[in-house]
C-alpha cells in the first residue's frame, strides 16, 4: 500500500529551479532513500512532502491527506526531522521530548523512546552540550515522540563520526522494524545501500530512476576487476580461456582481470588449479556512484 | 500551551541575564538613587512632590518593561527564528503562533513581578506610597506592556539575525527612556522634546504610571497614544513575521 504519493512535483525560487519534475511513490514500512548529489532538489522535494513549501506545481499526497490543505491532520501522522539544530540552547534533554510529546494528541511514551535512542544517560544535558551523534538521535526521537506513520529524516548523519553513523544507521532499523515508513534523504551512498529498500536518484530536481539498490546497480552494465599479486608466473591465456573473463592486463607485479559474472570465483579457482595463490586481492565492483554516474553522467559526490 | 509556558519559563529562568537586567537591576536602582538624600526632597519644580514618590519609581518601572521588551523579547524570537525553532515546531500539529504568545505571556509575568517588586521595595525600605488609584494602575500598567511588547515583536519580526535583535532594541530603547524622562523629567523639558515625549508610547505610559500612583486618572491623550502604539505594532508585527 502506497503511503506517499508525489506527481510531477515543481518547485522555483526566485531566479532557480529547485524540483522541476518529480515523480515517485513510497510504501507502507519501507525505508526510501532520497538520493542525489547537493543542490538536486531533495530537501525541497521533502519539505513539499511536509507540507513546509507550498509546490508550484504537481500533486502531493501523504496518507490521503494533502499538505497544503491539511497541515494539521498531516503533522500527526508525519513525523520529521530537519537538518539543522532546531532546538533552543538551554533546553534539557528530557525537556524537549517531553514538550514535543505535548504537541501530540496520542504520543509514545518519551521516557521508554529516551532509552531506544540511547540518550537516558543524558537526560539532564542541555541542547547545546550534546554531541552532533547525540542531537541527531534527539531529533530522530522528537521526529517519532507523536507515533508518526512516516518520518522524514533529512541528512541524518551528515557531519556524524563513523560510529556515530553506524549507531544511528541502526536506529534508522530499529524504527522501520517498528512499522514507521522512512523517508530518508540522503547524499552519501554508502547509506543509502546499507539502508534502503529503494531509492529515487534524484539529479538537478528530476528522477534519473527509482529502484532497489541492486537494481540501480543492476543498471549499470559495469564490469567487474580482479586484481592480485601472483605467487607464480600466471599466463594471460590461462584466463582468457574463463567465459567471465573479457581482458587481462598488467602492471608490474599485479593482473588486473575484467570481466563480468562470477569472476572472482572463477578466477581464483583456475589460478588454484595451478597451484598459484592471488596475495593482495582485491574486488571492485559497480557501486551507486556508478550507477549515478552512468545515468547521469555526472558523479554523486 | 501549558507545557510550552513552562518550559519556556524555565528557559528564561536558566538566563540569569535575563532576570538580573529585566527584573534585579530596577528594583536595585530605585533603593540605590531612592537613598540619596535630594531625592526624599520636595521639589518645587515637581510641584512640592519628591523623586522618590512618582518619577523614580515610574521610570523603574518603565525601565524594566522596556528592557524585557527591547531586549529580552526580541533575542529570544529572533534567535529561535535563525536556529529553526519555530521551523521545528510548525511540523508538528502545534502552530509556532503558541510559542509566540508563551513568550509575550512570560514577559508580561516577569514585567508584573519587576512592578511589584518595586511597589513593594519602595513602601517597605523607602516608605513611599502605594498607588493610590491601584485600578487605573493596573489598566495602565497593562495597556503600556502591551504596547512595549508589540513593539519588541516588530523588532523580532524585523530583525535578520538573533545577534541584531537586541543591538536593534537596545538601539530603540535607550532613545525611548530619554524622551520618556528618565534623565530629564518631562517637567523640565525643552518644549520641543515634551512634544516628542508625548507621542513616543514610553513617555505617555511614564506619564500616566506617575498619574495613578499619585491618585489621578491619566491624561486621555495618554492613553490614545499607548492604545495605538499597541495596535500600530501589532498589526506590523503580525504583518512582517516570518517564521524562518
Amino acid at each position: 500500500m502506497k503511503v506517499i504519493e508525489v506527481r510531477n512535483l515543481h518547485k522555483r525560487y526566485p531566479g532557480h529551479v529547485a524540483v522541476d519534475d518529480v515523480s515517485f511513490e513510497v510504501a507502507e514500512g519501507e525505508i526510501f532513500g532520497i538520493l542525489g548529489p547537493n543542490g538536486a532538489g531533495k530537501t525541497t522535494t521533502v519539505e513539499c512532502v511536509a507540507g513546509l513549501r507550498v509546490p508550484d506545481g504537481g500533486t502531493v499526497q501523504v496518507a490521503g491527506l494533502d499538505p497544503r490543505h491539511e497541515r494539521k491532520a498531516l503533522h500527526r501522522v508525519l513525523g520529521v526531522q530537519l537538518q539543522s539544530a532546531a532546538l533552543p540552547e538551554k533546553i534539557k534533554v528530557w525537556e524537549a521530548l517531553d514538550l514535543y510529546a505535548s504537541f501530540y494528541p496520542d504520543p509514545a511514551d518519551w521516557r521508554e523512546l529516551m532509552e531506544r535512542v540511547g540518550l537516558a544517560e543524558k537526560r539532564d544535558t542541555a541542547f547545546a552540550k550534546l554531541s552532533g551523534g547525540q542531537r541527531q538521535r534527539l531529533s530522530v526521537a522528537l521526529a517519532l515522540v507523536g507515533r508518526p506513520r512516516v518520518a522524514v529524516l533529512d541528512e541524518l548523519t551528515t557531519g556524524l563520526d563513523p560510529q556515530a553513523r553506524r549507531d544511528t544507521w541502526e536506529l534508522v532499523e530499529q524504527v522501520r522494524d517498528s512499522g514507521v515508513t522512512i523517508v530518508l534523504v540522503t547524499h552519501f551512498m554508502e547509506e543509502a545501500e546499507r539502508l534502503c529498500d529503494r531509492i529515487a536518484l534524484i539529479d538537478r530536481g528530476r528522477v534519473v530512476a527509482v529502484d532497489t539498490p541492486a537494481g540501480l546497480v543492476a543498471r549499470v552494465d559495469a564490469e567487474q576487476r580482479v586484481r592480485f599479486r601472483p605467487s607464480a608466473p600466471v599466463d594471460d591465456a590461462l584466463l582468457l580461456a574463463l567465459p567471465q573473463v573479457r581482458e587481462v592486463s598488467r602492471s608490474g607485479d599485479h593482473v588486473t582481470v575484467s570481466g563480468t559474472g562470477d569472476l572472482a570465483a572463477s578466477v581464483t579457482l583456475a589460478l588454484a588449479g595451478h597451484h598459484i595463490v592471488p596475495a593482495d586481492l582485491r574486488i571492485e565492483q559497480a557501486t551507486l556512484d556508478d550507477a549515478f554516474l552512468a545515468l547521469t553522467g555526472r558523479k554523486l559526490s | 500551551m501549558k507545557k510550552i509556558l513552562l518550559v519556556e519559563a524555565k528557559l528564561h529562568l536558566r538566563d540569569v541575564g535575563t532576570v538580573v537586567f529585566s527584573v534585579v537591576l530596577p528594583v536595585a536602582l530605585l533603593l540605590v538613587i531612592g537613598s540619596i538624600p535630594q531625592m526624599s526632597e520636595p521639589d518645587p519644580a515637581f510641584g512640592g512632590e519628591r523623586l522618590i514618590d512618582t518619577q523614580l519609581p515610574s521610570m523603574m518601572t518603565l525601565l524594566a518593561l522596556l528592557t524585557l521588551a527591547f531586549t529580552v523579547l526580541p533575542a529570544v524570537l529572533a534567535t529561535y527564528r535563525e536556529q529553526g525553532v519555530l521551523r521545528r515546531m510548525s511540523t508538528t500539529p502545534m502552530h509556532p503562533g503558541r510559542m509566540l504568545a508563551a513568550q509575550l505571556v512570560i514577559n508580561l509575568v516577569l514585567g508584573v513581578g519587576a512592578v511589584v517588586l518595586l511597589v513593594v521595595a519602595g513602601r517597605l525600605v523607602l516608605g513611599t506610597a502605594l498607588p493610590r488609584l491601584p485600578v487605573g494602575f493596573v489598566l495602565v500598567f497593562l495597556l503600556g506592556a502591551a504596547a512595549l511588547l508589540a513593539m519588541g515583536l516588530l523588532i523580532a519580526a524585523l530583525a535578520p539575525s538573533g545577534k541584531a535583535a537586541p543591538l536593534i532594541g537596545t538601539s530603540v530603547m535607550f532613545p525611548l527612556m530619554f524622551v520618556a524622562g528618565m534623565w530629564v523629567p518631562r517637567e523640565v523639558m525643552p518644549d520641543a522634546l515634551r512634544v516628542v515625549s508625548d507621542y513616543s508610547v514610553a513617555g505617555p505610559f511614564a506619564q500616566a504610571l506617575r498619574a495613578t500612583w499619585a491618585g489621578q486618572w491619566p491624561e486621555p491623550a495618554n492613553l490614545v497614544v499607548m492604545g495605538a502604539g499597541l495596535v500600530v505594532c501589532s498589526v506590523l508585527a503580525v504583518r512582517f513575521f516570518r517564521w524562518e
